[in-house]
């Protein structure tokens, strides 16, 4: 299963726990899952049917360029960062 | 250069330097810019900015203006569309309409100084500039908060009252403060019991700007049929249009951006500035309308990157291992969210192994004009910080300053201060080219003539890096050439880059590629030049749309042939039939032949990469300074980087060497000198001191290849690396020539002779 680093203004919703390891063979499964075991996560994560405007997931060191579709590896490892800008 | 891992290849055009495409028409001025758009009917525009940074606006009167002969257009804010509250990707980085449309024009309060407000079109340029004069306007001028410690102060005047902050989380109104966020991992206060030697500092960064040379200017047409048509200097076509067609409330398919040559850009051209008002002026007179910017407006209103304020602390155990890092990073936003913040908390420790870090940033809301990226943005000022506590750390302990950063070098499996681990990247292979430099290795004479003292500075230095989107079109010429069409406006060299690729696969010449940039409406969706990524990724697309290229002309040899395609291979820039080795045809003489086997020959590809992995750079500086009047003069300057493979090397040492010359400038002499009501008192060429040629030596290049498994050659990005370590470099220099520790950009004659007068020196 993935593991997924929680960032500190969604750790309300799992009980402060910082990682949590979540089933999941792309991202919107993966989303899916921890919202079946943290209620109010996912709207923090998804908005519209894709990654909230100014949200960044990466995977595995990655930042993911195709959204809630990327496929995720059994032992992936998986964040959720501010999008940031580049010059 | 130094070659590490699968970059051993054999290439015939990689790794050359061919004369650049756009050479000719660049040293011979019919190289066309945005100055120099000419169409029938054309009028111009001109923009009236605010003279306040901070003020209500009591009465605007634009009635007088209309009246005057001449003028063919007035446009305020009430000509823009509602903008609602919607973030939008542009690929690198987010536009958010509700505020980038105030930032076009503003209505109610403006909040920086050189806001517009008010724009006309007229018949010639003096007519538009006359009539602005006759625009009567009554301010309310408020406190302006023009640092991040103002505008953080509990009783800070609001520069956006609308405005509701994102801190850890919690939504906060009332506040100067867009965003707090916080990365940790580890356990930072045991990472710091267990350090016997701590060191940390506060560090002030000024404002500075891209200083490219060429203005911002938009041409716009909206014709009847409500399709508008942009001539501009942009970094990305489609991005422009995307701003535009947002801020303008029409659909993307109804614009249509034309990129002209660019003088520079270094992520200052992004955003869009001028675009919509050349549009909307346009659709109120009827008339293609131009619009300039003068050097004063391009300070004052366009995006340079933030000012800052870090606190950095790093904790180092008697083995010479970090044992913890902490960051505190506030970065100035301008009068909008959205600075470069994030990017500084990614690359702040990137280039050590740190087990327990903690970045607090903060995006922090000031009455300046609204930042922009600036070449690897946020990572120079992180790596001021940490390189030059490094270096104290270094003499702390007696250590070797390229040792010790040997010793804890990141390194494929690293995890970075934002959380993810680094994948194969060349920060060892770059400490270990530098340290085996003839720079590094040469005797440095401690005094220099007139009791002039030297010193020598190192640092290093990370930037991410991106891939995102990226297209290619290319068509067969009968003479055996190949027309390449990209959507990647050509900053750097990248038209020669990416011609040269496509060339290795296509087995070609380089000067057998004619590649050329086109408008949005000629070529697939393709990102900003930026972020180091168009040799990268769009250098992708054009190697995927030669293989494309060459499996329809293994068609067309089968056809020609009578026999099976599958008997048909490519080999070094011929094709031939396995089964007859009789039958061969070379690129050219099968060009030649296409006419007869179903028309042209074209080709496309469109790629979406994933980020390049990383780029490291590591530079050397000594300086000689004089103690009597703090001048500094850079004697000596080397830069080190991982370029993955170096597809033209000329390129890709200017890369180097431009972005170093950027870093001398940060560090010994840029700065937005802004007096208390926030006004900039330097905004020209002749105030804000660029480097030139005459101020720097030749700069030395030393190019490492670590081969980027992502890439068919194995390019990693080289354009934002250079920029970061030398700042830090020089900073190091300075305590190494003086024994002065500076926390504070620009180190210049006065805050050498103020630190030196307080006793600190050697």
């Amino acid at each position: 299963m993935a593991t997924v680093f929680i960032p500190l203004p969604l750790r309300k919703y799992t009980a402060g726990q910082q990682q949590v390891v979540v089933e999941g063979k792309t991202l919107r499964e993966l989303v899916d899952n921890l919202e079946a075991n943290f209620i109010g996560i996912k709207e923090k994560i998804v908005r519209d049917g894709r990654l909230r405007p100014g949200l960044s997931a990466v995977v595995d060191g990655r930042p993911t360029r195709r959204g809630l579709l990327q496929p995720i590896g059994e032992d992936s490892e998986i964040h959720f960062l501010p999008s940031i800008a580049g010059g | 250069m130094v070659a590490t891992e699968n970059v051993a290849r054999e290439y015939k055009v990689i790794g050359t330097r061919p004369i650049r495409p756009d050479g000719l028409e660049k040293v011979t001025g019919s190289a066309v810019y945005g100055a120099d758009i000419k169409m029938p009917g054309l009028v111009w525009g001109a923009v009236l900015r605010s003279p306040h940074a901070h003020a209500r606006i009591n009465r605007l009167d634009v009635s007088g203006v209309s009246a005057k002969p001449g003028v063919l257009a007035v446009m305020t804010a009430e000509d823009l569309p509602e903008a609602e509250d919607k973030v939008v990707d542009l690929g690198e980085g987010d536009i958010d309409f509700h505020y980038a449309s105030q930032r076009i024009m503003a209505s109610g309060k403006v909040i920086f100084r050189g806001q517009p407000l008010v724009a006309v079109a007229a018949t010639d340029a003096n007519t538009a500039k006359e009539a602005l004069k006759l625009v009567e306007v009554e301010y309310e001028v408020l406190k302006p908060v023009i640092n991040v410690h103002e505008a953080m102060a509990t009783d800070a005047p609001l520069v956006l009252e609308d405005l509701t902050g994102d801190h850890l989380g919690e939504e906060v109104s009332n506040t100067n403060v867009a965003k707090h966020f916080l990365h940790e991992f580890g356990d930072v206060d045991a990472g710091f019991a267990s350090a016997s030697t701590i060191v940390e500092h506060e560090y002030d960064l000024s404002t500075v700007h891209q200083g490219y040379i060429e203005p911002h200017n938009a041409t716009a047409i909206w014709n009847m049929n409500n399709h508008i048509t942009i001539w501009t200097s942009t970094q990305g076509s489609f991005a422009a249009r995307r701003q535009t067609a947002g801020l303008l409330d029409v659909p993307e398919s109804k614009v249509k951006v034309v990129p002209l040559e660019i003088g520079g850009g270094f992520g200052g051209k992004i955003p869009v500035y001028l675009e919509p008002i050349a549009a909307v002026l346009s659709k109120k007179c009827g008339r293609p309308v131009k619009l300039l910017m003068d050097r004063g407006s391009v300070f004052e209103s366009t995006g340079p990157t933030p000012g800052a304020w870090l606190r950095v602390k790093m904790g180092v155990d008697k083995s010479g291992r970090i044992t913890a890092g902490e960051a505190d990073i506030r970065f100035e936003a301008g009068a909008f969210p959205g600075s470069p913040v994030g990017a500084a908390a990614k690359c702040v420790f990137a280039c050590y192994d740190i087990p327990n870090t903690k970045v607090d940033g903060y995006d922090v809301i000031v009455n300046k004009t609204k930042t922009a990226a600036y070449r690897a943005p946020g990572a120079t000022q992180a790596a001021f910080a940490v390189e030059t506590i490094v270096d104290e750390i270094c003499d702390k302990m007696g250590m070797d300053r390229l040792e010790f950063r040997l010793l804890n070098a990141s390194h494929e499996g690293t995890r970075r201060s934002d959380g993810p681990r680094f994948p194969r990247i060349g920060n060892i292979e770059v400490v270990e080219a530098a340290k085996a430099s003839p720079h590094w290795n040469a005797p440095l004479e401690r005094e220099g003539p007139d009791g002039r003292k030297r010193g020598r500075g190192f640092a290093s230095g990370y930037w991410f890096n991106v891939g995102l989107k990226s297209s290619v079109s290319m068509s067969l010429n009968d003479d055996g050439t190949v027309a390449l069409v990209e959507g990647s406006t050509d900053i750097g060299g990248t038209r020669a880059s990416i011609a040269m690729q496509a060339a290795e696969v296509l087995g070609v010449s380089a000067e057998d590629v004619l590649p050329t940039v086109v408008d949005t409406d000629s070529v697939g969706f393709t990102d900003v030049t930026g972020g180091s990524r168009v040799c990268f990724a769009t250098g992708a697309a054009a190697c995927a749309a030669a293989q494309n290229l060459i499996k329809e002309m293994i068609k067309r040899a089968a056809m020609i042939w009578e026999i099976a395609e599958g008997d048909v291979k490519f080999e070094d820039g011929n094709f031939f039939a396995k089964s007859d080795p009789e039958l061969k045809l070379s690129f050219k003489q099968l060009a030649g032949r296409i006419e007869d086997t179903g028309g042209p020959v074209t080709a496309t590809a469109s790629v979406n990469m994933e980020d390049d992995r990383g780029g490291f750079g590591a530079h050397i500086v000594d300086l000689e300074i004089d103690p009597d009047t703090g001048k500094t003069d850079v004697v000596r300057y080397t830069v080190v980087q991982d370029a993955g493979k170096a597809i033209h090397p000329a390129y890709v040492e200017g890369q180097m060497q431009g972005g170093a010359v950027q870093g001398v400038g940060w560090a010994l002499n840029e700065e937005y000198f802004m007096d208390d009501s926030g006004a900039m008192k330097n905004s020209s060429f002749l105030d804000y001191r660029l480097p030139t040629s005459l101020d720097l030596p030749p700069i030395e290049t030393i190019i490492v290849e670590v081969a980027n498994p992502d890439h068919p050659f194995g390019v990693r990005g080289v354009g934002e690396t250079p920029i970061v370590p030398p700042v830090g470099a020089i900073a190091n220099a300075i305590y190494d020539a003086l024994g002065i520790r500076l926390c504070r950009t620009p180190m210049n004659p006065g805050r050498i002779l103020e630190a030196l007068s307080s006793g600190n020196g050697k």
